[in-house]
């Protein structure tokens, strides 16, 4: 054993002992209980991909990932585009324009997804007189156009809040610094405040993906077949549990990875803000 | 507007005592869950803060897989399982009989594992909020670790966590309508089958995300006020 102290050749002192305190125990017995059922979880996986149930099912398990993944990016494209000019009309100082915003995002935020979507789903069948002298019946009678309708305009009520707290808490500085060296006004909005509310609402708008894929489960109870409806399926035929068990597994690696992902790329996009 | 009018009154005509009666449910659902969750939530976040990793890991996993979960299949995933698993115990002790769980404690459980699991976050970051001279100005007056927790710590938690759990509050609200999915007759399956009855779907869903906006209101309104209670002791500038 070397010496802490050569000149007096004094011993190193001995390492801290770490006694097992409660805290120490229980998370120990915790972790156990975690790993033990992580592994049984491997184990029954693995056993059951030679099964008739996986056989079976596999495929229809891909297909309604493809769903979830076009429901998912679909709403979140178009619901977008709809936050903007609802972001703009919410920070208007024109009560005509912020007073209808205010009511559509409390509206969305406010309401169960699921609510929504029947309101749309169901409730569209109150009118296919006039939906049909307007020609938009064949919109509203596919449950998929439906989900994405009523998902675009959820989303779009939550994204115009992440935009517009993101741009309302620039500081006024940044304006002014602009108009000081002669910008006009959209310029500055385009150069200057947009890319760094864009910056700070990078991780609520990661937030809204993940709730989003989430909540596209949704889409399963109106006749969708995405992967909790394929699930569903599934184990309305076969009442074998490992239907839920593998949706969850699916579940839990799509948001999983989404998030890692995503800090990775809030990462990259923010590493000039880093000292 | 008469006929609508005459199918949400109460009575044998309408529809409005059914409503009510899901009103009632959904409430209650949310109000059942909400202690077990804020609890479970409290403790996962003292595990997360505390100094043993292997804890803090555990905690970590929990939050993982049920933020990670929608929460329809978490729903699921309980309703079934469980079920599933009273009745292979059954089988063991030699009884076969179909079980069949209720479908209110299922989302209790449910909504209280996903509750806990965010409401564990907001602690954390309330604990986070308190500096550690509080907890050693605790242990300086000779109170026990439980004590400076209860009586110094705990009071400034609440406070500082209301905000973010108000929010969970309303986000539970909303969840309990996926309850519905597995025969609970709350607000959104009432309504439901009202409007296949009546095949007025629009009016009935109408209402019925009227009264989910209703319910938000009422307790934003009394989750100001329980935040205005909690800051009373709040020095005045």
């Amino acid at each position: 054993m070397t010496a802490a102290n050569p000149t007096t050749g004094t011993a190193a002192p001995p390492p801290r002992a770490r006694p097992w305190t409660k805290s120490k125990i229980l998370g120990h017995v915790l972790m156990a209980v975690w790993i033990l059922s992580g592994a049984y979880l491997v184990f029954y996986l693995t056993t059951n991909i030679g099964s008739p149930f996986f056989a079976r099912y596999w495929r229809e398990y891909v297909d309604g990932f493809l769903v979830t993944l076009q429901i998912v990016s679909l709403s979140l494209l178009i619901g977008a585009a709809i936050s903007v000019p609802i972001a703009m009309a919410r920070s208007s100082s024109w009560k005509l324009l912020s007073g209808p915003a205010y009511a559509y995002v409390y509206f969305f935020r406010g309401t169960p997804l699921l609510a929504q979507t029947f309101l749309i789903y169901y409730g569209a069948g109150s009118f296919r007189p006039e939906l049909q002298a307007v020609g938009l019946w064949w919109f509203f009678r596919e449950a998929f156009y439906c989900v994405v309708f009523a998902f675009s305009l959820n989303t779009s009520a939550y994204q115009a809040e992440i935009l517009r707290g993101a741009i309302q808490n620039m500081p006024r500085g940044q304006w002014e610094g602009g108009q000081a060296l002669g910008l006009s006004r959209p310029v500055i909005f385009f150069k200057i405040i947009l890319p760094q509310a864009l910056m700070v609402a990078l991780r609520p708008y990661g937030n809204e993906i993940i709730l989003m894929i989430k909540g596209s489960a949704i889409a399963s109870i109106v006749t969708i077949y995405d992967v909790m409806g394929e699930t569903r399926r599934a184990y309305s035929r076969s009442y074998d549990f490992q239907a839920y068990i593998w949706a969850a597994v699916l579940y839990l690696m799509i948001v999983e990875t989404l998030r890692r992902v995503w800090d990775r790329i809030e990462e990259r996009l923010t590493r000039h803000l880093k000292r | 507007m008469n006929e609508a009018l005459t199918l949400i009154s109460f009575g044998p005509d309408g529809w409005g005592d059914e409503i009510a009666s899901g009103v009632l449910i959904t409430i209650s659902l949310a109000i059942a869950t909400l202690p077990f969750g804020l609890i479970l939530g409290f403790f996962i976040a003292l595990a997360k803060k505390s100094e043993e990793p292997s804890l803090r890991m555990a905690a970590n996993i929990y939050t993982t897989i049920f933020r990670g979960l929608p929460e329809l299949l978490t729903l699921f995933l309980v309703y079934f399982g469980v079920q599933i698993a009273i009745q292979q115990g059954l089988r063991l002790i030699g009884v076969e009989t179909f079980v069949e769980v209720n479908s209110f404690v299922a989302g209790m459980v449910a909504l209280a594992f996903v509750f806990s699991s965010y409401a564990s976050e907001a602690f954390l970051s309330a604990f986070r909020g308190i500096p550690q001279g509080q907890y050693e100005g605790g242990y300086a007056l000779g109170l026990s670790r439980f004590k400076t927790l209860r009586l110094i710590i705990f009071p400034q938690l609440i406070r500082l966590a209301l905000p973010a759990l108000g929010n969970l509050w309303l986000i539970l609200l909303k969840e309990t309508a996926l309850v519905s999915v597995i025969g609970l007759a709350d607000l959104v399956r009432q309504s439901g089958i009202a409007a296949r009855v009546t095949k007025e779907p629009f009016l009935f869903f109408g209402i019925a995300c009227l009264i989910y906006l209703v319910l938000a209101m009422i307790s934003s309104f009394g989750l100001t006020r329980i935040e205005a209670w909690s800051k009373r002791g709040d020095v005045v500038r």
